[in-house]
């Protein structure tokens, strides 16, 4: 038994100063921007004198009633429905390639995760340089110039500098969706091999014997041993889309009428540009609360998992 | 025992000889690149000259217009730890964020002892000044209100008289539109771009004092010129290349120097982007006052400040009294491609381009411009940034209108 508590009491000690490090660094730092998000401190001199007035709701209040935010919430559900789509198809399809040992899969392999290790920034630069439109159609560039060369001027669009939209989804953004799900479908798609891979040859076999076509496996039996792997594929790429910056700043900026606006843009404007910190602050609370929102009752199911294994 | 005390007295002998040898100035910037580095150092170099034994230290933040620099200044301040002296835009930039809350010495008293205080324009005084006193002294000036221009592209159109009015100005849009030219390069994906051209608009239709006159509390907001500036900046919106919003300033200038666009309207630095194109100004490109404005000077400037508490104050004030010398501005202008803020500068260093400029900033109104931080605090920039990126795509004036009203309004101008 002390023996036992000794253990414990050595293994306090070691997780202590990251206990303490992750304490002041990420929870008291929330903590501080919350309790900025109610105080009056909208210019640098406010902040400076530091004299913390309690305003209650009002930076929220004036947050919500803004049209770029307005825009912004939309522009974040728009791009993280296609995006958590578009990366986990892709992902999955391809994943299903390579398993099935297409010649050369270990080659395509690689070659599809490798835009994950490029950073965001360098995948926005080279891609706001594909989509740029040029001035079609005299004088286009980027895809715009290879529609002309290949006589298809008809696609000729002005991609992410379009302004139209479809009711509140901006078509701007699909410029950037296919930037985002060219970044991330490789990763996808190492997750879902890994969990085909670790599918036991004999339930397929006996599937097979059992004269299941390979459709029917593929959607009764494959996916839902593989269901734990998309939970989390949408976890880790619906917390990226909610807190999206730098593809977004490095590719297209806020865009014309702030099509391709998102509120971590927003937010870096608003405390950085102009002074406004409490309400850059509330714009980072609502960040939290939209991906705690699906954090969370991730974290609960498999802390859950854990305890009853 | 023993130990301890001779570990102490060694201790005691490294700290006391680091501060002997503290003779430092710590010089902040966001002068990185091209001609603006060369520049500074060669202001260091010249400073190292008069004072070998100062040791500069450089502390300078990569970023186009200081954005970076900015983030990192303001958290330096807030911290206590200033620089010994930084470069920030001349007026609200600095007051509005340093002055008003008390971090910087006011300098008048020693531009009056060093014998500079006159040579510098009453209206730069003015825009550098906070309640009567100077906080910063301004090094270079560049000038906002410039229309670029294609020499070869205005020849072929058969032009031959630089526009002066909207109406010459929109005539000879119309030409390079007829002729399959762009007729005014934009590129706002930054947005300060399109801002940066509505001052220059707004300046028109107020002229030099009533444009003055919005930031003194003199004149309002709500006047028929800012409608009207907005129902001019409508009228341009066709003839800006339409891919716009995906370029740069420099991405623009390009479309005039590819001899795809006629005119660009930018402040002066593009001067010096053409020439490192290779360029001749003259002969390549010319330039006129945006049309409406030729009576006026769209004032852009960076200038040195001292925060309180500057860890060597007496090194940050010989650096003052040099860079507002005569010599020092000679030396930094050229290099960098802008004009001195004294008057009584040498003419014969400058290129043909700014000598034009500087024979205007001698004679005409000097204004302060708001995308560029003289004019307005960045709260009002950020807003109105945003009002225009909207317009441009909605085109709805009364909105437009009232979101500027609202933005004056926080900023406690006049909207009555």
């Amino acid at each position: 038994m002390s023996v036992q508590k000794n253990k414990s009491r050595m293994g306090f000690i070691i997780i202590l100063p990251s206990l303490i490090l992750i304490g002041i660094f990420v929870y008291y730092f929330i903590f501080w921007t919350i309790r900025t998000s109610f105080s009056n401190w909208n210019s640098f001199s406010s902040l400076l004198r530091g004299v913390y007035k309690y305003v209650g709701f009002r930076n929220y209040e004036r947050i919500f009633m803004d049209p770029r935010f307005q825009t912004d919430l939309w522009n974040t559900l728009f791009f993280t429905l296609f995006f958590i789509l578009g990366s986990v198809g892709l992902g999955l399809f391809l994943a299903n390639l390579i398993d099935k040992g297409i010649k050369g899969s270990r080659f395509f392999q690689n070659l599809f995760l490798f835009p994950m290790a490029i950073s965001f920034v360098v995948t926005g630069t080279v891609w706001s340089w594909i989509f740029a439109p040029g001035n079609f159609p005299n004088d286009p560039q980027g895809l715009n110039l290879l529609f002309k060369k290949l006589g298809l001027e008809k696609l000729q669009w002005m991609w992410y500098t379009s302004s139209e939209s479809i009711g509140h989804f901006n078509l701007a953004l699909i410029a950037v969706i296919i930037a985002a799900v060219w970044q991330m479908s490789g990763y996808i798609m190492a997750m879902y091999l890994a969990g085909l891979k670790a599918i036991p040859e004999e339930i397929l076999e006996a599937a097979r014997v059992d004269g299941a076509n390979e459709r029917y496996i593929f959607w009764k039996i494959k996916m839902p041993l593989l269901k734990p792997i998309t939970l989390s594929a949408m976890i880790v790429l619906g917390h990226v889309s909610l807190k999206i910056f730098d593809l977004i700043y490095a590719m297209t900026g806020s865009g014309p009428n702030n099509v391709t606006d998102v509120p971590a843009i927003y937010m870096f404007e608003l405390t950085f540009r102009s002074n406004k910190y409490a309400m850059g602050s509330a714009i980072s609370v609502i960040m939290l609360l939209m991906v705690a929102v699906i954090i969370i009752p991730y974290l609960y199911s498999s802390l859950r998992r854990g305890v009853s294994s | 025992m023993k130990r301890f005390v001779f570990g102490l007295i060694a201790i005691l002998l490294v700290v006391s000889s680091v501060f002997a040898a503290s003779n430092d100035l710590e010089i902040f910037s966001w002068w990185t690149g091209g001609g603006e580095e060369e520049g500074l150092l060669a202001l260091f170099a010249k400073f190292n000259q008069y004072y070998p034994n100062i040791n500069i230290i450089n502390a300078a933040v990569a970023g186009g217009a200081g954005t970076n620099a900015k983030a990192v200044l303001k958290t330096r301040m807030l911290g206590g730890n200033p620089p010994d002296s930084f470069q920030v835009h001349a007026g609200m930039e600095l007051t509005d964020t340093y002055v008003i809350p008390g971090l910087m010495e006011p300098l008048t008293n020693y531009l009056k002892e060093w014998g500079v205080y006159d040579k510098f324009p009453k209206d730069v005084m003015k825009i550098v000044s906070y309640q009567g006193e100077v906080y910063s002294i301004p090094v270079n000036v560049h000038r906002g209100n410039v229309v670029f221009y294609n020499k070869k592209i205005f020849k072929k159109l058969g032009l031959t008289k630089e526009p002066t009015t909207w109406a010459e100005f929109f005539a000879a849009m119309k030409k390079a539109q007829e002729a399959g030219y762009i007729p005014l390069a934009l590129g706002d994906k930054n947005k300060w771009t399109l801002t940066h051209l509505f001052e220059n608009i707004m300046l028109s239709m107020f002229g030099p004092e009533d444009y003055k006159g919005l930031f003194d509390g003199k004149v309002s907001f709500n006047s028929p010129e800012m409608e009207l500036s907005l129902v001019l900046l409508e009228r341009l919106i066709p003839y800006f290349n339409r891919d716009h919003s995906a370029l740069t300033w420099q991405d623009a200038g390009r479309l005039v120097f590819e001899g795809k666009a006629l005119f660009n309207v930018m402040g002066d630095w593009e001067e010096g982007y053409f020439k490192t194109l290779g360029w001749k100004p003259g002969e390549d490109f010319g330039w006129f006052a945006v049309p409406g404005t030729s009576d006026a000077f769209m004032f852009i400037s960076d200038t040195f400040g001292l925060p309180k508490n500057a860890p060597h104050r007496e090194n940050a004030l010989k650096w003052l009294k040099f860079i507002a010398t005569k010599e020092a501005q000679d030396i930094f202008n050229p290099i960098k491609g802008s004009i001195p803020a004294r008057i009584d500068a040498d003419k014969s260093k400058y290129d043909v381009y700014l000598t034009w400029s500087m024979n205007d900033f001698a004679t005409v109104a000097v204004v302060p411009s708001i995308i560029h931080g003289s004019a307005a605090p960045e709260g009002f920039v950020t807003s109105l940034n945003d009002t225009l990126n909207r317009f441009l795509v909605k085109k709805n004036i009364s909105n437009a209108l009232r979101d500027i009203m609202w933005a004056a309004e926080d900023q406690g101008y006049l909207t009555e």
